[in-house]
């Protein structure tokens, strides 16, 4: 689904933020990006919807070369690209609704947007989405009104409402409490092999990210130390990434957990055995 | 019981400017030069002994005030100038917020930003009067100039604190409004205008508050309105009427600011 070859980007202040990186991501899977701070994750998702432009390098949706798209090509390929953001980046003084209609931008003129007569089939996408994260309740509530699970829910309704082919998400339990980042991730994953959707998930929780991911990539300086199953990630490949630290209880918190986390598994595993053979064949 | 041997560590906050030399000389040359600059001011006394006399009989002229004499005058005034101050916030707040989004470095390519930020510049390097003055020469007295000279102050202002406000905004927002695949439009009415909402509804009531005040200012110049009539009145020294008219201006704006206050209360 997502192709990115030897992706690089150096800010204007000569910072390399990427160096060489390639990785290719199939539909439906769930890559957790790890890294320590400065190593170029957000760089990275931002260079694939190009809110960052990047240096040089290939990045392919499907069969859109990203990198030299201009205006309405650029537009129309952020449609099918959801992002979900660390502080939820919600407009606070919106209602729900209308934060979770705002996915449904790249698809309506100004003039529907601008006096919020979306069609009716985004209305009713928009409340299909609300259903899913149980956000029915609070639909005409402002965003500000919201708890922070709850805004974050918000995020990931206004990402799945563009009916995208991937998520980009950038720390989305940062400003979290334990339980609700369990939660948000746990939704995060569902809604993914419920739509085959790909992701890329920053995140500086390893424990978690082990525990809700398929796969792991460690970023460290920019370059890519580190690719496998979330089982492979011992001390040797946490100090390839993070440096020289006592690895050992991150490591083995992460399997109790992961012990906690096996119905939730299992029901995601389930869910992606009987994703319908259509979605499977759209993402071969 | 250590503590005791050893000196006790001294704390100051460091100071703004980190040089002392240059720190002393900074002090020193703006008191030096604000001493001189008093001394040049010249003080006229026995001028200033004989104009006590006219400004009392001003401030008598208030103790009666004579709303009657001149009633339907004063009436025709504030309807020129109630109608002024209106229309000129309208005409300036419809124009002011284009032009105000395009002068935020943050929404805006540069060209657009400087092509933006020279309007405001013009508008806000021409006082009132000056403007007014101009207008009334090229539309002829009366309250269309009045008009024309209130719309065009209101773009200097309203734009100068909107684009300002604008800049100020939470950027996230607006970075996922953009990873939408929003137009460039509905970027500003999604991300943009609600993040500023409160703050413009509350210069724009400022303004039509400031817009009436300076109606009266601008009608002594020709401009129409309650000013020509403000003026009128001293002209003929009739200060009586003259302080009837400038009640009748702080009640009104007192009110409109009590307004303000309820709506801007009202609307976070």
């Amino acid at each position: 689904m997502l192709t990115i070859a030897g992706l690089s980007k150096r800010y204007a202040k000569g910072d390399k933020a990427l160096e060489d990186v390639s990785l290719s991501i199939p539909a439906g899977q769930v890559v957790g990006l790890i890294g320590p701070s400065g190593a170029g994750k957000s760089t990275l998702i931002r260079c694939v919807n190009r809110l960052v432009e990047p240096t040089s390098g290939s990045i392919r949706l499907g069969d859109t070369e990203i990198t030299r798209l201009g205006g309405a090509g650029l537009r129309r390929a952020r449609r099918r690209m959801g992002m979900i953001f660390q502080e939820y980046a919600l407009v606070e003084r919106l209602t729900v609704m209308e934060n979770v209609l705002s996915g449904r931008l790249g698809y309506v003129g100004f003039w529907r947007a601008f006096l919020r007569r979306f069609p009716q089939a985004d209305i009713d996408r928009a409340f299909a989405v609300l259903d899913r994260v149980g956000l029915l309740d609070h639909v005409d509530k402002r965003a500000d009104q919201l708890s922070g699970g709850q805004r974050q829910r918000v995020g990931i309704a206004r990402a799945l409402v563009q009916e995208p082919d991937i998520l980009l998400v950038d720390e989305p339990t940062a400003s979290l409490d334990p339980k609700t980042s369990r939660q948000i991730m746990r939704l995060i994953v569902e809604v993914c092999a419920e739509r085959q959707l790909a992701a890329i998930v920053n995140i500086h929780d390893v424990a978690l990210a082990q525990m809700f991911v398929q796969r792991i990539i460690g970023l460290k300086a920019g370059r890519i130390v580190f690719d496998g199953p979330p089982a492979a990630l011992d001390t040797p490949a946490l100090t390839a990434i993070y440096g020289e630290e006592d690895w050992s209880r991150t490591i083995r918190e992460a399997d109790d957990d992961a012990a906690d986390e096996a119905a939730a598994q299992d029901a995601v595993r389930i869910l992606r055995a009987q994703a319908p053979a259509a979605a499977v064949a759209r993402a071969l | 019981m250590t503590a005791t041997h050893a000196p006790a560590r001294r704390w100051r906050p460091p100071p703004l400017i980190a040089n002392p030399v240059l720190r002393i000389a900074l002090i020193a040359g703006a008191a030096i030069y604000l001493a001189l600059a008093l001394g040049t001011v010249e003080v006229n006394w026995a001028r200033l002994s004989d104009g006590w006399a006219r400004g009392l009989r001003f401030v008598s002229g208030f103790l009666e005030p004579n709303f009657s004499r001149r009633w339907d005058d004063i009436v025709q005034g504030m309807i020129e100038s109630l109608t002024m101050t209106v229309t000129s916030t309208v005409v300036g707040i419809a124009i002011s917020v284009p032009i105000g989004i395009g002068a935020a470095r943050n929404v805006v390519p540069r060209p657009v930003y400087y092509a933006c930020r020279a309007i405001i510049a013009v508008s806000r390097s021409l006082q009132e009067i000056i403007v007014a003055i101009l207008l009334v020469a090229m539309v002829g007295f009366g309250p269309f100039a009045g008009f024309l000279t209130l719309s065009f102050a209101t773009i200097g202002f309203l734009s100068k604190l909107l684009a300002e406000d604008i800049e100020d905004i939470d950027p996230a927002p607006v970075e996922a409004i953009r990873a939408t695949g929003a137009l460039w439009p509905s970027l500003i009415a999604f991300g943009v205008l609600p993040q500023v909402a409160p703050r413009l509804l509350g210069l724009s009531l400022y303004r039509l508050d400031i817009n009436f005040r300076e109606s009266a200012v601008v009608g002594i110049v020709g401009a129409g309105g309650i000013g020509a009539t403000l003026n009128t009145a001293i002209d003929r020294y009739e200060f009586d009427s003259a302080a009837a008219i400038l009640i009748l201006i702080i009640a009104i704006v007192m009110a409109s600011e009590y307004v303000s206050g309820l709506i801007r209360g009202r609307v976070k």
